[in-house]
Formats: C-alpha cells, sequence, structure tokens
C-alpha cells in the first residue's frame, strides 16, 4: 500500500508525470524527478525557508508537502519567476541592492516575496519585516534584502514593469 | 532526513475520513492536515505513521462561519485565514492579532487551526485562545460527533481527549461582545520561534470595575490553561497596573513550569509573570499609562 503512485505535477506551465512514493516530499520531487534544481534544500524541516515554492499562489515550504498532496495544484518555482531573458522585477531589484551573496537562499527569498506581494500589495513595512523573517540568510544580514523588496514594491507600485 | 515510508489515502468526504480512519488507527493510521508539525517530526523520524488519512481533500471541512453566536473553524481552515478578522467584533480582531505569531507565512498559509489544536505542542498560540475562550471541539467518528469542551480537551503535551479513531471535524469559538478588551502577549527567543510563554487577557468594564475576566496561559504548562486565581483577583476591581501586577503575580506563583535544558522552572515563572502583566496592559490600559 506504500508503493508507487502516479502523481502529476503542474510547475510553471508544465505538466509533468511522475509515479513515486507517497513519502516524496515536493521538494524531492521538483528537484530530483523534474530536474528543476533552482529550489535549494536546506534544513528539510521547514526551518529555514530554502525551498519555498508558490503552490495555488501562496509560498509554502517543499519539504513541508508531500508530491502526492500537490496534485491539482498550480506550483511555481524560482525556474518560472523570469519571462524568457527578462528577468522579474523582484530578481533585478536583489542584483540592484545587493540582495545576493552566496545565493543558497535567494530562490526561496524570491518566491517568499513574490507570493506574498501578490497577496498583500499594500503590505506595510512592519508586516514585509515579519513576513522576510520566515527565511534565513547566513550572507547579507538581511538589510540589503529588505531594501530590495521594499524596491521592487515600489515599481511594481508604480506600474512601470 | 526523509519521512518512513507509509500508505496515503485521500478521502472523498467525511464521512469516508472516519471510516477510513476507524479502519487504519489500529493499523498506526494518522490523520494528515496541513502537515506543518507532522511532517517535520516524520522527516526527524519521531513520527512513523504507517497510514495518513488527508483530510485537506474534503471540501466540507472548509466552513468558517458564525452560527448561534460561535465561530465555527472546519479543519481544513488555514491559519492564513485569520490574516484579517474571519468574524464581526473583538473576536476576529483578537485572532488576526495572535496569528501573526504562529510560525511564519509559508507555515501559515499551510497549517491549520484544528490541526494546531489536535496536535496539542504546549507552544501553540490557538491552544491558549481555545482554553482561554472556552472553545468547543467537535471530535467526528464513525459513531457520530461528541463535543469536547477546551478544558477537558488538552491533557498534557500533545495528548488530547481525542480517540484514535476521532478526528477534530471542527472547533467552535463563542463570538466577544463588543465592549470586550483583549491583549495578547507571547515570548520566544527568535520570531516565529516556539513560545516559551504566552498570555491572553479577555474581559470587559462594568461601571469602571472589571467583570468576567479570562486570563489563559500557553507554553508553560504541559496544556493550556484558564488561571482561576489570577481571575479573581481581577474580578471586580478597577484597572491599575498594581491589581495587573498582583493578578500576574499570582499566575507565575500557580504554575508548574515546563522545564528545558535552556530554560528553568523559574525563569519560566518570570516570565509567565511579564506575559500576564503585558496582556493585561494591552487589553486595558489603566487611564494615565500608554498602551
Amino acid at each position: 500500500m506504500s508503493g508507487p503512485v502516479d502523481v502529476t505535477l503542474s510547475i510553471n506551465g508544465r505538466d509533468y508525470p511522475l509515479r513515486l512514493e507517497p513519502r516524496r516530499i515536493l521538494l524531492d520531487a521538483i528537484r530530483e524527478e523534474c530536474g528543476l534544481t533552482g529550489t535549494h534544500m536546506g534544513c528539510e524541516h521547514g526551518v529555514c525557508g530554502a525551498c519555498t515554492v508558490l503552490l495555488d499562489g501562496q509560498p509554502v515550504r517543499a519539504c513541508l508537502i508531500f508530491a502526492v498532496q500537490a496534485q491539482g495544484a498550480t506550483i511555481r518555482t524560482i525556474e518560472g519567476l523570469a519571462t524568457g531573458d527578462a528577468l522579474h522585477p523582484m530578481q533585478r531589484a536583489f542584483i540592484a541592492h545587493h540582495g545576493v551573496q552566496c545565493g543558497f537562499c535567494t530562490p526561496g527569498f524570491l518566491m517568499l516575496a513574490v507570493g506574498v506581494l501578490e497577496h498583500e500589495p499594500d503590505i506595510s513595512d512592519d508586516e514585509l519585516r515579519e513576513v522576510l523573517s520566515s527565511n534565513l540568510c547566513r550572507c547579507t544580514g538581511y538589510q540589503n534584502i529588505v531594501a530590495a523588496v521594499r524596491a521592487a514594491i515600489a515599481e511594481l507600485r508604480g506600474g512601470t514593469v | 532526513m526523509k519521512p518512513a515510508p507509509f500508505a496515503y489515502h485521500r478521502p472523498a468526504s467525511l464521512d469516508h475520513a472516519v471510516r477510513l480512519l476507524a479502519e487504519l488507527a489500529p493499523q498506526d493510521g494518522r490523520v494528515l492536515a496541513g502537515g506543518q508539525s507532522l511532517v517535520p517530526m516524520m522527516a526527524f523520524r519521531l513520527a512513523r505513521p504507517a497510514h495518513l488519512i488527508d483530510i485537506t481533500t474534503v471540501a466540507a471541512l472548509d466552513e468558517l462561519a458564525v452560527r448561534n453566536g460561535k465561530l465555527c473553524i472546519g479543519a481544513r481552515v488555514r491559519h492564513a485565514d485569520f490574516h484579517r478578522p474571519a468574524a464581526e467584533g473583538p473576536l476576529g480582531v483578537l485572532l488576526s492579532s495572535v496569528v501573526r505569531h504562529i510560525a511564519h507565512y509559508p507555515i501559515r498559509s499551510r497549517g491549520t487551526f484544528c490541526g494546531s489544536l489536535a496536535h496539542a505542542d504546549p507552544a501553540a498560540e490557538w491552544c491558549a485562545v481555545a482554553a482561554t475562550l472556552d472553545a468547543e471541539l467537535v471530535a467526528v467518528s464513525t459513531g457520530g460527533e461528541r463535543i469536547i469542551a477546551a478544558r477537558d480537551f488538552f491533557r498534557g503535551a500533545m495528548e488530547t481527549a481525542l480517540g484514535p479513531e476521532e478526528l477534530l471535524g471542527e472547533a467552535r469559538l463563542p463570538l466577544l461582545s463588543n465592549d470586550t478588551c483583549f491583549g495578547f502577549a507571547e515570548f520566544s527567543r527568535r520570531a516565529g520561534d516556539y513560545a516559551l510563554a504566552m498570555a491572553l487577557a479577555v474581559l470587559h468594564l462594568e461601571d469602571g470595575v472589571i467583570a468576567a475576566p479570562r486570563i489563559g496561559i500557553g507554553g508553560v504548562e504541559a496544556a493550556p490553561r484558564r488561571v482561576a486565581v489570577a481571575e479573581e483577583i481581577l474580578q471586580g476591581e478597577v484597572p491599575s497596573p498594581e491589581v495587573f501586577q498582583a493578578a500576574a503575580a499570582a499566575a507565575a506563583a500557580a504554575i508548574e513550569p515546563l522545564e528545558d535544558p535552556q530554560t528553568d522552572a523559574q525563569y519560566r515563572r518570570e516570565l509567565t509573570h511579564a506575559m500576564v502583566y503585558r496582556a493585561l496592559m494591552r487589553a486595558c490600559p489603566p487611564r494615565g499609562t500608554q498602551r
């Protein structure tokens, strides 16, 4: 009964028909079965946020969901953020404001920030800092990440995208 | 770390879910809701259920509505559903201010209110809210429904009155009248971390004196509860920092604190004092003090 089951994951607009064990977490399925290694594996128990992806538009920890549970959901990963060669405004802002150093946490932060802003475009500064405390970064000291997200919010609000 | 193998079940209805649970509970079957506590425990292999019954596939558990003066919260309602007030009046505001203390945004978009109660972590904010407000918990099994009062529901750390063949289908919180004041305070070492202590104060004023006060604590004992000795000190008094200090001191003296290597009993007692005092000051700032 705990043998492999059929699951189709819909990631960045493409369907991935898979056969996997129910215990396979979504993170492993995305990285290893689908080959989308932009989503990073950090702690594997929901603390670090490196594996954050959007599930039906909501930022979630891909290590705390079994892949079978994502059947029928729309998944968006870091590979789906840019449009062709044009980076997403959040990606450009992270570069411009030096919100990236080693880059390991960056995909998780980008998906977190993009996901939250799509739901709460008028988020306050306090709420934004609380949201960004969801994920761990060991390089930047967070200030440049906060600055990058604020700059992206300003750009998105200005309608220049 | 990877979870141990299990069989995954996707019930089509609540009836189907409880039938699966009745069949599989004796074979180490468990309910999976948001999974934000259970899945990490499985990753550490602290939990190794042989069967998981995923109730997030049961649309009937989505209800979040007021019925008969109570906010009814179905087992599929997520923490994030409380980011905006889910009910009119003080209850909705109370829930939306407490929810910001629960873990982090991505966890809140997945974890569920009822799952938190059924998991019964001593440091869970919703458990403290349920105990303070005397929630009704609706246990569902193939035998039907039974309603459990919050004071009987929380039995200890990760221990509830639910039987192995019962699932928590719904939680009901009484609406609060418009003159209700509340304050919540929590201490944790990092934002979103497990709380070391929390307190919820709910009261209203009649002719300038405190009436029907409720003081609930969480994270300090094995299970959340109301603290009667603190409530008795407040009843009928004019709000003042001195009265609030007396109630907080009584609460701190009344508890049997949890201990862990970083947190001894005395530290938790002092935190309890501070949290009860802060919660009361937030609920009802006495004249001449800052909220």
